[in-house]
């Protein structure tokens, strides 16, 4: 083993695997895989605000759950924190409650060409369902996003904006600050889709401007299954519940029932309390850590790659070319292969990387290319394996069967 | 056959030199497939005669070297033969993708059999049969 990172990963203990997928999901610690087995041994039990003392304890490690995410992110009540099952999950909530109950013909939604689809498909079925137009702040090919773009696509009638912190293809940051004091400048809420950013970088909802901010667990090391929503305690008051059903009531006559208040509004059904838990050790382990140390090794990792690839020919890599704006995302092309191709053949080298469209289409296509490579990176991948893999990927052309 | 292997020994022969690549004036059928996953889109062309007989065909568009490839082989394998046959190839093809095929429809597979391991990556698999799919396709909304 090369790094001391790596002690807390069983799964990253065999150094015959590189991997590069962090962006798609990062592995976890033994500290979250024992958060959430312990749950299971020693306390679980439905967390229904308790009756015995499992449950008592079990409500507890939700609560305390709550507590830490909104401490992580900078809310300033805990209730302003929605446990969710991703952000695919989170944003649905905000477009079906928000969304379909503020949103009206005449008005618009904005969001940028950079989004993931999940950030993309909500939006589009508010804008059809109301008949809100859908705008699109475009950016150049670096990723950058100009001040005339943010002023010319939040128009006056803009209801919602909204745009992720950090591009899951070009791993660049968007101006979200200038975005967001547009769209509320214009009155608009403001929507951050805080996938990317979470994992690598310290979130306050506040100085993001930030009305509603999304994150996934399992990018940022916790288990599958658990994410967050953040919403302001007006908005979250204000809007009607997105599923409804148990432990989302206060009382339930034969025609009409009378919702919990926030948070429980929103979290109907059997909530995955070991996945918050799980979270919750996760931001421990992440705060542990520091997202000082984090970002210097993702910015070292990236540099090195991105020197790397730049010497290989037929090889080209997108986005910025300051290799320390890239939050450990590298997207790359090599001339005449197919980034599946370069995938599988990377495989076989034991090299886990994405490739395709990373659920970015539009972006893509905005690019001008038809899918592409990506390696991501984070704290816990090192040097050598960047190396094994520039190694690799300068064989790729003739695995493919070229000359050169 | 270890990946490396299936890409030197019959993937990357077919797809940097395909047989069958280009378009022809007047087919008598003519169908786009798409691969959802990956956005790589081809054209297939067919001529087809009275009788029923594949006197020629082609492939258009771009992809992966697997759906490229897949596709000049079963090209090869089809041009010739009666549409009956294709379906026959085709169906024994699908088949094999999900390791379920005979020996004897192995047999008739030919060059493609070497397709065989792709079963082992899952992601492929719709890369290998996109060609396949779409003209199976053609005749089943063309039955004579
Ligand atoms: C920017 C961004 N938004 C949203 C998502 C969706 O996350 P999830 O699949 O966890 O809901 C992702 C994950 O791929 C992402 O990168």
């Amino acid at each position: 083993m090369t790094n001391i990172f790596k002690n807390d990963f069983e799964i990253l203990h065999d150094d015959k695997y590189i991997y590069f997928d962090n962006a798609a999901t990062t592995q976890r610690p033994k500290q979250v895989i024992n958060a959430v087995s312990e749950f299971y041994r020693t306390i679980n039990s439905n967390p229904l605000r308790g009756l015995y003392k499992w449950s008592v304890k079990s409500t507890a490690a939700y609560e305390n759950a709550r507590s830490k995410v909104a401490e992580f992110i900078g809310a300033e009540d805990s209730s302003e924190i929605i446990f969710t099952r991703n952000s695919t999950e989170s944003i649905n909530l905000i477009a079906h409650s928000w969304g379909l109950s503020n949103i009206k013909e005449g008005d618009n939604i904005t969001v940028t060409i950079l989004e993931h689809h999940s950030n993309l498909l909500p939006w589009q079925m508010v804008s059809r369902v109301t008949g809100a137009s859908l705008t699109f702040i475009e950016c150049s090919s670096d990723g950058e996003i100009s001040d005339e773009e943010i002023l010319n696509k939040i128009p006056s009638n803009t209801k919602l904006v909204s745009a992720a912190e950090i591009s899951n293809v070009l791993g660049v940051r968007l101006p979200i600050e200038k975005i967001s004091k547009r769209a509320h400048e214009v009155g608009a809420v403001m929507v951050v889709d805080g996938a990317q950013s979470a994992p690598h970088k310290p979130v306050d909802v506040k100085a993001l401007g930030a009305d509603f901010f999304v994150f996934s667990g399992h990018k940022v090391m916790a288990p599958m299954g658990i994410g967050v929503l953040y919403g302001k305690l007006s908005l979250l008051e204000s809007m009607p519940p997105f599923l409804l059903g148990g432990e989302m009531i206060e009382s339930v006559s034969r025609y009409d029932a009378v919702f919990a208040p926030v948070p429980e509004k929103f979290e109907a059904g059997t909530v995955n309390a070991a996945g918050a838990v799980g979270l919750a050790a996760a931001i421990d382990y992440v705060e542990n850590i520091g997202f000082d140390i984090i970002s210097q090794r993702e910015e070292k990792l990236c540099r090195l790659m991105i020197e790397g690839i730049k010497t290989i020919p037929f090889t080209k890599y997108f986005g910025s070319r300051i290799p320390e704006t890239h939050s450990g995302i590298v997207t790359f092309n090599i001339e005449g292969c197919h980034p599946h191709d370069v995938s599988s053949i990377l495989d076989t080298e034991n090299i886990c990387i994405r490739a395709g469209q990373h659920c970015a289409q539009p972006l893509h296509e905005h690019l001008g290319i038809p899918a592409s490579a990506r390696a991501s990176m984070y704290f816990y991948n090192d040097e050598s394996e960047v190396e094994r893999f520039l190694e690799a990927l300068k064989k790729v052309r003739s695995w493919l069967g070229y000359g050169n | 056959m270890e990946t490396k292997d299936i890409y030197r020994e019959i993937i990357n022969e077919h797809n940097l030199h395909p047989s069958h690549h280009g378009e022809i004036s007047n087919p008598t059928y003519e169908m786009d497939g798409v691969n959802p996953s990956c956005g790589d889109k081809i054209k297939l062309q067919f001529k087809v005669d009275d009788s029923g007989i594949i006197e020629d065909a082609v492939f258009s568009g771009s992809g992966c070297a697997v759906s490229q490839a897949s596709c000049d082989i079963m090209l090869d394998l089809v041009i010739g033969k009666s549409r009956e046959e294709s379906e026959r190839i085709t169906e024994a093809f699908m088949r094999m993708i999900k390791g379920e095929a005979s020996d004897e429809e192995l047999e008739i597979l030919e060059e493609a059999e070497a397709l065989a391991d792709i079963a082992h990556m899952p992601a492929r698999v719709k890369c290998a049969v996109l060609g396949w799919r779409t003209m199976e396709k053609i005749f089943k909304e063309n039955r004579q």
